[in-house]
This record gives C-alpha cells, sequence and structure tokens, in this order.
C-alpha cells in the first residue's frame, strides 16, 4: 500500500474517529486515502479552524485532536492553533504536506520550511524522510502528544514520499530512549509533602489545567476533602475541582476572586498541583504569596521552580502523586482543627468580596448577567468553549464549572476566535452533550467561517455573543490604564451577526431583554442544529476584581 | 535529573527552596543526541528563545554512529543551569545530559594563532610556543601559525602572551570534555 494508505491505518490503531482539515496539492494522496480510508474527516473552511477544532475535541474528550493542512499557506495557517496547543499542553498531532523532496530547498510552489517555522511551538515534530518511516512516525507523534505533558506534535510529509508504496506492517511499540515521561512521583518527597501539609497552619491547595490533563480531578477532590484545605483553580483548571463547594475558593489570578488571592497571599504552605505560576496568576512575582513554602507537582520537571523556587518538588502526573498524597497524609492524622481560624478568615473574604456586579434597572443585559442565565439556561451542563476577552473572564468568574473538560478556552496564549471551532471540535467529539461557546463580537468574527461546517455537518453548537460592539478587554485596559483614550477599540453595529448566520444556513437570533433572557436561551438551545445569537449586552462594563499588571494580589482593584 | 530530595525535618520554616539560583561558575555539558536532522536546530533555537548564551559548541561523532555528541559550554553566572538542563531534556532527540564536574574532567579546546613573526620575533615566539607545549604549524616570511591545545585557561593565557606580536587571526573549536575514570560522559 502508499504511505498515505498506511497513515489510515495508524490512525486507525491510534483510535482516530475525526481527522480536521483542508486539502492541497501538496497532501493530495492523504485525501485520496481518505476516501475509502475509513476515518471521519471534516473539511473545515480555514486550517487554524480545523487545528481549534482539534484541540476543542481534545480537550473536551481528553483524546487526542487531528488536524490535517497542506504545504505552505495550509501549514501557516496552523501556526496559531499549534501555539496555543503547545501553551495549554493540549494533545494534538498535526499532518501537513510538503512539497517534492526534489523541491525542498528551492522555494517550490507553495514550499514553506514548516519543520523550521514550528520548531519553538511543538512539543516534537518529525520530518519524514523516507515513506517505510512513516508508520513508526505517526505513532510516535501520538505516544508524545498524549504522554507526559500533552502537547502538539507535527509531521510533515513530503508529497512524492506520501505516494510512494511500502511495506506495511502494524507498529506496536514505540521506542524513544530521549523521552521517558515520570508520572508517579517520589514516594518520599511525597510523604514529606504530607507532612508539610500536616504542619500548615494556613495551607492552600493552586489547581491547574495539569489536573484535567491527568484525569486527576476525582483525586485532587479526595486529597482536598482529606482534611478541609481551600482549593483554587487556574483558568486552564476550572472544573478540576466542582464548583461551588464549601471548600472552593473561585478562581485566583488577574480576574479571580479576592478569597482565592488573598488566600495565596497569606498562606503559609501552597501545594501547587499541574500549574506552572503564569505571571496572571503571581502578579508581581517579588511580592506573590511572600509567607509560603511550596509544594509543586508537576509532569514536566522543566516547570518546577522555572518561576517560583519549590521546597518541596515532585514530578509527577496529579493523578497518581495525589492518589498517593491521600494515603499518606491520611496515615499521618492532622488536626483539622488546627484549620479552624484559617477558614474563619478566608469566610470572612468570601462574605465581604463575593463576585458582584451592579445589575441593570431596565431590560438591559449586563455582561455578567448573561453568563448567569446561560448557566441557569444550562444547569450549569454545557461544555462551554470560549474566544478570549471580557466575556471569558465573567465566564470563568460566574459559570460555575461542577466537573472537567466543561471549560474549554484558549489560557496561555489568549487566541481570539478560539471559541467557536473549538466547540465544533468539542461537539463532534461529544456528540451527546450540549456544546455552547460564549463569543466575543471581536473574537468571533476571527473564525466566524466555521459556521459554513457546522451547517454542513449538522454540528449543533450554540453560539451566544456577548455583544459590546468593543475590542472590550482591550477597551477597558485603555479606559483603566492608558488616561481613558480609546483607541482602535470601536467596532461599532458591524456585523449583522443574524444575517450572517443566516447566510451560513445557521439559526441567528437576538437577544436584548434581560427579563425574558433565562427563557430565549433555552428557547436557543432547544433549535436543532448551529445557532449564532447575538446578545446585546451593556457597552462600558469592566470585567472586576482585578489586580493590576504587575501589581500583588493585595492591589486588587474593584 | 529530578528532585534534589528534600531533607528530613518537619517544621515549614525548615523547608529551604531548592534553588535554581545562579552558580556562579562556567558548565561544561555533555549532551548526547540521536543523529537526526535538525537536531543541533532545536537545540540552538531553544537557547535563543530562553534567552540562554551559548558560550562555546561543538558537535561531534561517539563511538555510536546513530548518536552525536554535542559539548557547549554556558555561564551559570548568567543563566540558571538547572532550568536550561530541564528545558534541554524536554528535546525529544536529546538521550543524556552530563554537567561535568570540573574537578573529575578533561576538557580540551583547540587553537590557531596567526601571529606577526618577523625575524627577530620568531624565536621569541618560538619558545613561547614551546612553553605552552605549541606546535608551530606553518611559517611564511612575515608570520607564523601556532598550533595550541588544552584548556581553555591556557589558551586565553596563551592568547595573552602573543597578542603584543601582533594577532593577525585565531581560531577556536570550543570545548570538548570527557569524565574521568570508568563512567560514561
Ligand atoms: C488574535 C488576537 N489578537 C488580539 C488580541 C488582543 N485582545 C485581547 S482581548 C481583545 C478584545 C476581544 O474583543 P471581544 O472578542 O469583543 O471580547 P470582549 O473583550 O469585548 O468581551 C483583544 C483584541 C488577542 N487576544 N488575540
Ligand atoms: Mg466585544
Amino acid at each position: 500500500m502508499r504511505a498515505v494508505d498506511a497513515l489510515m491505518e495508524c490512525l486507525k490503531a491510534e483510535g482516530v474517529d475525526v481527522v480536521f482539515g483542508l486539502p492541497g496539492g501538496a497532501n493530495l494522496p492523504t485525501y485520496d486515502a481518505l476516501v475509502n480510508g475509513g476515518i471521519r474527516h471534516i473539511l473545515v473552511r480555514h486550517e487554524a479552524g480545523g487545528g481549534h477544532a482539534a484541540e476543542g475535541y481534545a480537550k473536551a474528550t481528553g483524546k487526542v485532536g487531528v488536524a490535517f493542512a497542506t504545504s505552505g499557506p495550509g501549514a501557516t495557517n496552523l501556526i496559531t492553533p499549534i501555539t496555543d496547543a503547545m501553551m495549554d499542553s493540549v494533545p494534538c498531532v498535526f499532518v501537513t504536506g510538503q512539497v517534492r523532496t526534489e523541491l525542498l530547498g528551492t522555494d517550490g510552489f507553495q514550499e514553506a520550511d514548516t519543520i523550521g517555522i514550528t520548531m519553538p511551538i511543538v512539543k516534537h515534530s518529525i520530518m519524514i524522510q523516507s515513506p517505510q518511516e512513516l508508520p513508526r512516525a505517526i505513532h510516535e507523534a501520538f505516544h508524545i502528544a498524549r504522554t507526559g505533558r500533552p502537547g502538539p506534535v507535527l509531521v510533515d510529509i513530503p508529497m512524492d514520499l506520501s505516494r510512494a508504496e511500502i511495506d506495511y506492517e502494524p507498529v506496536s511499540d514505540v521506542r524513544l530512549p530521549g523521552y521517558q515521561p515520570r508520572v508517579e512521583g517520589n514516594q518520599k518527597q511525597i510523604r514529606q509533602a504530607a507532612k508539610a501539609l500536616a504542619a500548615a497552619q494556613r495551607p492552600v491547595i493552586y489547581a491547574g489545567g495539569g489536573v484535567v490533563n491527568a484525569e486527576g480531578s476525582e483525586e485532587l477532590i479526595e486529597f482536598a476533602r482529606s482534611d478541609r484545605f481551600p482549593v483554587t483553580c487556574t483558568l486552564m483548571g476550572l472544573g478540576a475541582y466542582p464548583a461551588p463547594d464549601a471548600q472552593w475558593l473561585g478562581m485566583l489570578g488577574m480576574h479571580g476572586t479576592r478569597a482565592a488571592n488573598y488566600a495565596m497571599d497569606e498562606a503559609d504552605l501552597i501545594c501547587a498541583v499541574g500549574a506552572r505560576f503564569d505571571d496572571r496568576i503571581t502578579g508581581k512575582l517579588s511580592e506573590f504569596a511572600p509567607r509560603a513554602k511550596f509544594i509543586h507537582i508537576d509532569v514536566d520537571p522543566a516547570e518546577i521552580s522555572k518561576n517560583v523556587p519549590a521546597h518541596i518538588p515532585i514530578v509527577g502526573d496529579a493523578k497518581h502523586v495525589l492518589a498517593k498524597l491521600v494515603v499518606e497524609y491520611r496515615a499521618i492524622g492532622a488536626d483539622p482543627g488546627r484549620l479552624e481560624a484559617w477558614w474563619s478568615r478566608i469566610e470572612g473574604w468570601k462574605a465581604k468580596y463575593p463576585l458582584s456586579y451592579e445589575d441593570s434597572a431596565d431590560s438591559e443585559i449586563k455582561p455578567q448577567f448573561l453568563i448567569q442565565a446561560l448557566a441557569e439556561a444550562t444547569g450549569g451542563e454545557a461544555i462551554l468553549t470560549s474566544d478570549v476577552g471580557q466575556h471569558q473572564m465573567w465566564a470563568a468568574q460566574h459559570y460555575d464549572f461542577p466537573a472537567p473538560r466543561r471549560w474549554i478556552n484558549s489560557g496561555g496564549l489568549g487566541t481570539m476566535g478560539f471559541g467557536l471551532p473549538a466547540a465544533m471540535g468539542a461537539a463532534v467529539g461529544c456528540p451527546d452533550r450540549l456544546v455552547c461557546c460564549i463569543a466575543g463580537d471581536g473574537s468571533v468574527q476571527m473564525n466566524a467561517q466555521e459556521l459554513a461546517t457546522c451547517a454542513q455537518n449538522g454540528i449543533p453548537i450554540k453560539v451566544f455573543i456577548m455583544n459590546n460592539g468593543y475590542l472590550g478587554m482591550v477597551r477597558q485596559w485603555q479606559e483603566l490604564f492608558w488616561d481613558g483614550k480609546y483607541s482602535q477599540v470601536d467596532m461599532g453595529e458591524f456585523p449583522d451577526f443574524v444575517k450572517l448566520a443566516e447566510a451560513y444556513g445557521v439559526t441567528g437570533l437576538r437577544f436584548a431583554d434581560k427579563t425574558t433572557l433565562v427563557e430565549d436561551i433555552k428557547r436557543a438551545i432547544a433549535i436543532d442544529g448551529p445557532v449564532l445569537v447575538d446578545v446585546r449586552v451593556t457597552r462600558e462594563e469592566n470585567t472586576y476584581p482585578m489586580i493590576p499588571a504587575g501589581h500583588a494580589a493585595r492591589e486588587m482593584v474593584g | 535529573m529530578g528532585e534534589p530530595g528534600t531533607k528530613e525535618p518537619l517544621s515549614l520554616e525548615e523547608l529551604e527552596a531548592a534553588t535554581n539560583m545562579r552558580t556562579g561558575r562556567k558548565h561544561v555539558l555533555s549532551i548526547l543526541v540521536e543523529n537526526k536532522s535538525g537536531v543541533l536546530t532545536r537545540i540552538a533555537g531553544l537557547f535563543a528563545r530562553r534567552g540562554f548564551n551559548i558560550a562555546t559548541l561543538t558537535v561531534g561523532p561517539t563511538e555510536d554512529t546513530e548518536i552525536s555528541r554535542v559539548t557547549l559550554t554556558v555561564d551559570g553566572a548568567l543563566h540558571p543551569i538547572d532550568q536550561v538542563t530541564k528545558q534541554l531534556h524536554k528535546l525529544v532527540n536529546v538521550l543524556k545530559i552530563r554537567d561535568l564536574e570540573p574537578g573529575d574532567t578533561v576538557a580540551r579546546e583547540l587553537a590557531l594563532f596567526k601571529v606577526t613573526a618577523d625575524g627577530a620575533q620568531r624565536g621569541e615566539l618560538m619558545q613561547i610556543a614551546e612553553i605552552f607545549r605549541g606546535k608551530v604549524v606553518d611559517v611564511t616570511k612575515r608570520a607564523i601559525i601556532i598550533e595550541v591545545t588544552g584548556t581553555t585557561d591556557k589558551i586565553e593565557a596563551f592568547e595573552t602572551m602573543v597578542r603584543p606580536f601582533g594577532l593577525i587571526e585565531m581560531m577556536r573549536t570550543g570545548e570538548i570534555a570527557i569524565s574521568r575514570g570508568r563512567s560514561e560522559t
């Protein structure tokens, strides 16, 4: 068979049930093999849409997302999703076509040095140099993408090699001597962590996306409840610990709750799990959690002590390490009473600084109200994807996520245009679940073309555009930190989203009345097929509370 | 590589942070890599991207044809070596990294010096070369070329000595290093 036919076999062997992509000259053989390849392919309208769909699929299902693109512009259109997957540790395999080997290095038609361009943004990449290598390369790619700290892997296949005949033999083992992720955690270190936790008077568990990636949510819950440990999650970790809950502090970081940020500030011991001390979490690094010692659990050793030196480093994944940590902690029999004073302090913050906003006196929809209405209408049970901006932060704050893999957003890269294609991928991966997207009116225009994909394939995502007519988050920063001088943030009334939806063959609706909003949302959700709703909200509302960039948690405003 | 191992205390006060501090000295990293295309680019790219400076870098074959060795030196005063090695380890084609112990390592560098040397100076230069166990490998009317092998310190000392004569050109290979005794590097 041809190498590309073997590619199909390998994908099936890896359990791939769907691929997102768009063909071109250099990957014609791949698309030829798809015809009878036994793999579902969803034709996207832009490779970035395909890449984000693969991410959405991966984040919703926990499986590896796959996207295809042709050489040159097809591959360069994947740059944003690849970077996004790298920043948020999303397991994806990208397969790109490349010009024929004889043209490599000659600036051939649609030649781009895809391997070179993507080198800084992949977990790994493989250039196929002989067709016989392809099957092994594909399995290596999947293995690397999904294990350890997940991430994007790219396989670039020159066209002449992809159509070459090979002797295909299924590959059952992957041997990578230079790649041995450690997931178990050092038992002695785990015991030390348990002792430190038992000694702590003001502990906080700070959990990140690594908990979700490791399927460690149950272990996290059990660990937190092995005592009354307060828990906060990063933007990427939301859902890893169920909200609301007595031990739940809310999200931490720039737009986190005061309870979470103040608890970090006063903690004597912080147990970081699958989190990486990003600057949106720490604020001013030198004033971050000044009283705390740190246990840092991460499957990627390079994250440990990268930004904040760890006192008890533990290399391993959240699931394995937390399971062991619970056992060690229980064996100590710590006195939960020691946390009374700490909890009364935390309860004080929770009571004094709940997430709140001033609702409108009339029928105007406040953006926060939209999120709460969405939560109410969906019973908190939807998979919710998001774009990037104010709406994303409000969603993170006000939609309580009861379980992992319900909240899918672009955290590390902050990619506008992520939400709609990610919802598409999530819906394809989880056909029995309601998938909604909270979109920004700016962001949604960056990948709106995928509405056609949804319409054509009957992918029933419900997109709610929080339409404030602004690049709202940028407007907020200009208002607060640039003397209120607005520069290039007003998008006016364009486009007419209802007409846009209809042009794409998608149901288009417009809501502007808060008094009927919950019912209206339920009605939109009940409609078969994809729906795009233009929700008109207050134009100039700011996302609070907020730690201004480079400031300390103590200096939260709003 | 891995956790340094936390001491047995335990009151929280006694806990000490793992240091990712600057060590303040030069580090010689001996890195075994799979002999695949692009590996060097990955290493160089990683250094550039993370803002780490490579002081010297050499690449060469090993006794195993599928494996190459990259020897690079990094200034531990400028960069957290711990981060450098951990990041390097994330490259799938990197098999093994040794941060060579200065006291337990034999390091060598080869340098060629082209120095102005007309009649009068030639003898003196050749004497200096001899003291440094250098070899005169070429002589013309106006210049001589001296080959010196040794540690970086020795080569730098030699450079200081010959500079006043008129250093026309100098070439250095960068250090290669190997650990003493039976253990593999
Ligand atoms: C691709 C991209 N370009 C620019 C930005 C910078 N940016 C961050 S938030 C934002 C505004 C987003 O506007 P909108 O989607 O309407 O969301 P809102 O903040 O109004 O809720 C911009 C431009 C970005 N994050 N991504
Ligand atoms: Mg907006």
